[in-house]
Order: C-alpha cells, then structure tokens, then sequence
C-alpha cells in the first residue's frame, strides 16, 4: 500500500471510488478514517504539490507563463494534462453555435481540478436547497441546510477556512470555531467596500480553503471524529504538519506547503496513513460491472501506462469522477438490464446539466493610481466579496430574473507580467517611450475588475449524452453536449453588468468600453466557469431522478454518486465545498450500512 | 512632409499591408516544433532550443531590437527592453507553435517588414539606419489606432501588438518588476494589510 496497480491492487476493497477530486478526494478520507478499505482510481498521473512552481516568476517560463492550448490558465497552472482540450479525449458540441456552447474543463491527475481551483469556499444557504417551493421553478433537493450543515462544519475543520459569520440572509454562520480569521483587505478592496456601501450592496470577508493562521490541532480533530481515537491521531499530525499562508504566489500553482486546500495535501495524505487506501493512477474507468444479483461489483478501467482493460473490485462502488465524466460512465456501463445507462430507469442521467451564470467588468480607478510600493499578494484574492443581496426586490418581482449571484472582486499590485502594460491606448492615448514607461508607473495597481456569479435554473435544453460515433484514443464513446441559457440567467448577466458598472463608477471609475446590455453577449459560454454539476441530480422520486438524498442511485443499491452530478439546483455558492459535504455525508451513509451488513 | 506626399505613401501603405504580410508569411514559414505539451517541465527555460526553436532572422531581430527600445527605451529607473531581454521574448512569442502566436507571428513579422517599407518609402533607407527623429516620426502616426489615418489602421494594430508584447517582455522580467517597485513574491510572517495612514489619506479609514 498505498500507490499500488492494476496487478497489485488488492481483492477484498469495501469501497471502490473512482476519482481523486473534491468528491472521491473527501470519500475516500472519510471512509478509510473510519476504517473501510478503500480503493481509489484516477484516471490522470500520479501528482504531488511538491512540482509546484511556487515563488517561479514569469521570466522563467516561456511566453511569459501565458497561457497556451497545452496550458490554458498558465504555464505555472497546477493543472497537468487538463483543459479545455485533453488530448486524445475528444468531445462532441451540438452546436458551435456562443448561444449553446459548452466547454468542458478536464484535469487527469491526482486530485483532479482542486489543484488549481480557486479555493472559494461559500455554503449553500437553506433557500438554495428548496428552489422551487420558493419560485416555482427547477427543483428541490431532497434535503435540507440542516441535513447538510455539520458536514460544512466538519469540511470547514478539516480542510481550513477563512470567512466570518455575519449573519445575512441565506448567507449561513459556521458554527464556533469552524473558520479561520478573513485575511486583511488590499486598499482596492477597501474603496470597494466604502463606495458599494453606498449603492446598498454589502461587501464582506471572503472564505478560501486557505490557512490564514495554524489549524487547531488540538481541539479540531476531536470535533471531525468523535469517538475515533486513531482518526483524531492521525489528523492532528497531518495538522501540525500544514504551514499557514506565506502570502505570496498564486495558490493555482499548486501549494507545497499545504497552506490550502487540494485533495493531493489535504485529503490524501491522512487518508493513506491509515493504511486503508490504496491509489492506481492512469486508470481510465469507464465502466461499472454488476453481478447476476443486479449489484455493482466493481469496474472495468483501462491501465493508461500498458494500453489493457483491466477490472477492480469491492462491494461498493462510488463515483466522484465529475460530474459529466461520472454521467459518462454510468451511460456507457450498458447492459441488457440497463439498455440505457447504469442507473437511468429514469431517463435522467445526463440530464439538467448546470454551470455558473458568469459575467465580468474591469475598470480603472484615477484614486488608486501612484500609490506607494504595497506589498498585495495577500491571501491571493477574494479577502472580500459581496453575497447576493437583492433577495427583497427579487421576492418582489422587482428585477426581471428568479435567482440571485455574488460578486468577486479584485485589484492590487498583482506580480507584474506579460499582460502589464499592454492596452493603455484608452488611458494613454497611444504613447511610447519614456512617456509610455511612466504611464505604465500611474496605472499600476489602479485597475479593478468584478465578476458575477450566478445561479441557473436547470432546464431540458442543457444535457449531455454519448455521442453516437465519436471515441476517445481508447475506444471508449464520449459525451456530446447541448446547451441553452434560459431569459432568466441573460438577465441576470446583463445585471452584473450594470452593477458593476455602478460600483466602479462609485469608485470614480471608468470602464474601457460601454457595459453590455444585452445579457446574451454578456454571459460567459456553458460550462466555462467550471461549475459544471448536475446529470444525476438526487431527488425524492425514482420516476424523476437518478439517486436518493444519499447519493445512492435508485437502481443499484451499492452504488454511490458523491460528485456534483448529484446537484438538484446550482446555487450561485461555488460548488466544491458542497460536493465536499455532501460526500461527507454519503461515505458517513455508507459506513452506517456496511456496519450495518447492508451494503 | 505636405499634405500631398502624406496621402501618396498612405495610399501606397493601404495596398502593400496585406501583401506584405502574406509575403513574410510566406518568406517564413510557420515553425514545425511542437508545443510544450500537457505536462511540461516547469523548469523547461534555459535550455538551448527550448521550448522551441526561435526563428526570427538576425535583421529582424535587429529591426525587433530597435522597435523595442522605441517603446521602452532606458530611463533614470530602469534599463531599455533589449536589455531586458525583449527581443528573446518577441522572438519566442511569434516562433511558438501555437495558432493565436502564428496569428501574432504574420502581424508582427509582417509589420517589421513594413517598417523598412515604410522607411524606404519615406526616406529611402531602412528604418534601421534612419535618424531616430525619422524613425519617431513614422511611429507617431501609427502608435494609437484610434488617431491613425484610415490607411495605417493595420500598421496601427501591428503597433499596438508590438508594443503590448514590448510592454509583456519588460514587465514580467526582473527589470520591469524593478521598474514598478513590485515587492511581493516573499514569504511573510503575516499579511498586515495597507498601512493606516495610506488608509486615511485615501479616505479610507
């Protein structure tokens, strides 16, 4: 143990669960904390924080560290063999068309997408789980914030936090002792909060799954497992052993000191040490194997490094691949009891497929030119944001759109790079030499920019499903999207834009070009903000949805969906630390069960 | 320069744009290296022919040179771009094998050409040799797109690219961090936020 392969893995697993991200990074902790014996695949390489380019600068790396088709967010990006684009791995568009596109972001690597995510880390609140008693539309979630909310406690304890409790509406407090203190404002940040208090819109202290001070090894470890004498152990070592936030260089470059969250430093390595997980990588799965008794029994993948299908098994299996990659397996694990996809009696794998409702403006800001040398990396943004706030006008039907979004926001003296300087014509007029120089000097520092995200209503036009002839390099068929945004999220788009706007101008502000009013060219294309969840949404029905409120699919009793597929609406709360809970919450049902003998 | 003779080597630069740039398109064909790929080594700079081999010509890296240091020459505060290694840069961006640098690569490597056109036009010689009173003269028409005549627009965007990818170069080297009195990317024991008194003489405290 723990890294093993196809040929010394081992038969006897209680828990198969395919993937390393959020979802199986969380599941896989949990249940081999508590004692189960667990096997995880991942489809991507072996990865350790410790590549990471921290404290690299942009001279260092070709281009200036800009991103390319092989490294779209950056040279530096933690992500390896990911994107837009994974070579090999096609996928299939309905349309071209901006209106229904949909971008896939893919990472195939040890802990998946959270090692370069943005670590934003806000809770759903009690109306983002019961959207359609409050506005008719999309759907409830089988469950409530109080099912969930001691698993956001718990999430919270161990993967470490920043935020604070203020109170607004569906905007829920921690409880005690659950976050780290928000890290100090950057001055942009301060004139944000003073002028946007001014239009009525309330700015306060981010969270991130980033550690502004040490962890409380001593008391914490308790609090995530009662009664776990060796779990409690084993954490608070892991703890002791993370090192707070140097406040510099971006947390995206993958963090080797373990100062926030990723799977790969903070799920993984307690996990392995108790001896009960073991890991292959480059395994490709791509389908769930059932037994004559109509049960899983574990899955075929394909060993990457030799080319072979290969099988693992366990008494029960979980899939926390994302959310579409866990839709594509279940609809290509095809069988003559299940002619449409494991677990789709229902028809609704694939279905009600959610992104972010994106939309941003930048402006610049005459009052932050010139300032003094500041240091500004901080906790490498979001020390503030705004959460939704219009709830009032919006009951009212005062805005045009169901749904709300909060506002992330940002400045500073960022580390200069390949993009400073570059378009000033506006502010500069065009000028070179010497002039161009001391211009470059005013305006350093002096730009803000605000970004929108939203919640969207799912809707039977946004789905994905196997396309009927394309294959990836091994054979296996992959996912065609479609895609559509509803009038609800144009407008809402087109909202960001003019708030944001409105903030900048209250900054004494300027914006390089006129707002867009049309939200249909404001809106960031599908799938772009990398939110993607839904495609196997739990609900309270067999008829209408793919899994109970456990993750557990109505179909086959021993499987589990613990990714964000599971998603019954798309809150404007960035998903990662619900797919975490909600994981939590799953393994904790599934261990109840073995213990149990029902799984 | 009259009126007359303005609209003359205007019209004339309105017709040999496109043509020039399809002719140093051609004159040098898109690079054939591979790109870095999906798990590249992150300490992959410094190597002779890494990433990629560069492919500009030494006249137009001397041209490149000269260009460079038009729009970021030396000052009291820092060094000039060809001295920040710029030209590298440049040469790097338009060689990588990626499409939106080959985009790049015809408007810069088709806008250096037209430089010397335009020189020759102008005063009979290359750019490289003109005095530099002559060499300002010709970017001053075409360094804001926005007030350029309508037949240098395009010599007006290659402007802005280039100095967009001068302004890239400089600033994310060691001088250009320098430049702007950047102070981050050091460990810290603590994040203090801005000082109180910034604060307050901003308002904001």
């Amino acid at each position: 143990m723990p890294f093993v392969t196809a040929d010394t893995q081992q038969s006897d697993y209680d828990v198969i669960v395919v993937g390393s991200g959020a979802g199986g990074g969380q599941s896989a902790y949990t249940l081999s904390m508590d004692g189960a014996k667990v096997l995880m695949l991942e489809a991507g390489r072996n990865y350790s924080a410790t590549e990471s380019s921290m404290f690299r600068t942009p001279d260092l790396a070709p281009l200036g560290g800009v991103g390319t088709p092989d490294k779209p967010f950056g040279f530096y990006d933690a992500t390896v063999d990911g994107g837009w684009n994974v070579p090999g791995e096609p996928y299939v568009r309905a349309t071209e068309a901006d209106a229904g596109r949909f971008e896939w972001w893919r990472a195939r690597m040890l802990g998946g997408r959270t090692n370069h995510w943005g670590r934003i880390s806000l809770r759903n609140g009690p109306y983002d789980f019961k959207p359609k008693t409050r506005d008719g539309l999309g759907f409830d979630w089988p469950i409530d914030y109080d099912d969930v909310a001691p698993y956001y406690d718990k999430v919270e304890l161990l993967i470490g936090v920043y935020g604070s409790n203020e109170g607004l509406e569906n905007t829920p407090n921690s409880s005690p002792g659950c976050l780290l203190p928000p890290p100090k404002p950057l001055v942009s940040d301060y004139l944000v909060k003073q002028r946007a208090k001014r239009l009525g819109i309330p700015v306060i202290p981010g969270h991130r799954a980033v550690l502004t001070q040490a962890l409380d090894y001593k008391h914490s470890p308790a609090r995530v497992h009662p009664g776990n004498a060796k779990a409690q152990r084993i954490l608070a070592e892991d703890m002791r052993s993370r090192t707070p936030c140097l406040w510099a260089t971006p947390c995206g470059y993958g963090c080797a000191v373990r100062a926030n969250y990723q799977s790969t430093t903070v799920h993984l390595p307690p996990a392995l040490k108790t001896g009960n997980l073991d890991i292959i990588t480059d395994a490709m799965v791509y389908e769930v194997t059932l037994g004559r008794d109509g049960r899983a029994n574990g899955v075929n993948f394909i060993d990457r490094i030799s080319g072979k299908q290969r099988h693992a098994a366990a008494r029960v299996v979980i899939l926390a691949a994302s959310a579409c990659e866990s839709v594509r397996i279940l609809l290509n694990s095809k069988s003559a009891q299940f002619p449409q996809g494991l677990a789709n009696s229902s028809g609704k794998v694939g279905r009600y497929l959610m992104d972010t409702v994106g939309s941003g403006v930048g402006g610049q800001i005459p009052l932050l030119e010139n300032l003094p040398p500041l240091n500004e990396d901080a906790a490498d943004g979001h020390q503030l944001y705004v959460p939704w706030w219009l709830y009032q006008e919006q009951h009212a039907g005062k805005l045009g759109f169901a749904r709300g979004y909060h506002i992330e926001f940002g400045g500073g003296k960022r580390m200069p790079g390949s993009g400073t300087g570059a378009g000033l014509e506006w502010l500069t007029g065009g000028s070179y030499g010497t002039k161009f120089k001391q211009d470059v000097r005013r305006y350093y520092g002096s730009f803000v920019w605000f970004d929108g995200r939203g919640e969207m209503i799912p809707n039977d036009q946004s789905f994905c499903e196997i396309d009927s002839q394309v294959k990836d390099k091994w054979g296996i068929p992959v996912l065609r999207f479609h895609w559509q945004w509803s009038e609800h999220e144009r407008r809402q788009a087109a909202h960001m834009q003019k708030t944001f706007a409105d903030i900048i101008d209250a900054m004494g502000g300027r914006t390089q070009h006129p707002v867009l009013s049309d939200g249909a060219k404001a809106i960031a294309p599908g799938g772009s903000i990398i939110h993607e969840v839904g495609g196997a949404m739990m609900g309270s029905d067999p008829k209408s949805s793919v899994t109970n409120s456990w993750g557990q699919t109505w179909d086959v009793n021993n499987l589990f969906i613990n990714d964000g597929a599971v998603f019954a609406s798309n809150a404007d709360k960035n998903p990662t630390l619900t797919i975490m809970a909600l994981a939590w919450r799953s393994s904790d049902h599934i261990l109840g069960r073995m213990r149990r003998k029902e799984l | 320069m009259d009126r007359r003779t303005t609209i003359k080597w205007v019209l004339a630069a309105s017709a040999t744009w496109p043509l020039l740039v399809q002719r140093e398109a051609r004159a040098y064909s898109a690079p054939t290296a591979r790109g870095y790929g999906t798990d590249p080594n992150l300490s992959v700079k410094g190597l002779a022919g890494e990433p990629w081999p560069l492919t500009m010509s030494a006249a137009q890296r001397r041209l490149a040179g000269i260009l460079c240091d038009i729009i970021i020459p030396a000052d009291d505060r820092s060094q000039s771009a060809t001295a920040a290694g710029v030209v590298d840069f440049i040469d790097e961006w338009v060689s990588a094998p990626y499409p939106d640098f080959q985009r790049d690569r015809g408007i810069v490597l088709g806008g250096l050409a037209w430089l010397d056109n335009e020189a020759d036009r102008r005063f009979g010689k290359e750019f490289f040799d003109l005095e530099a009173v002559e060499q300002l003269g010709i970017c001053d028409d075409i360094c804001d797109e926005s007030r350029a005549a309508d037949a240098l627009r395009e010599a007006a965007r290659f402007f802005a690219l280039y100095r967009d990818l001068t302004a890239g170069g400089f600033y994310s080297s060691p001088h250009g961090r320098k430049d702007l009195d950047y102070i981050g990317n050091v460990p810290l024991k603590s994040f203090d936020g801005p000082p109180t008194a910034l604060l307050k003489s901003l308002g904001l405290a």
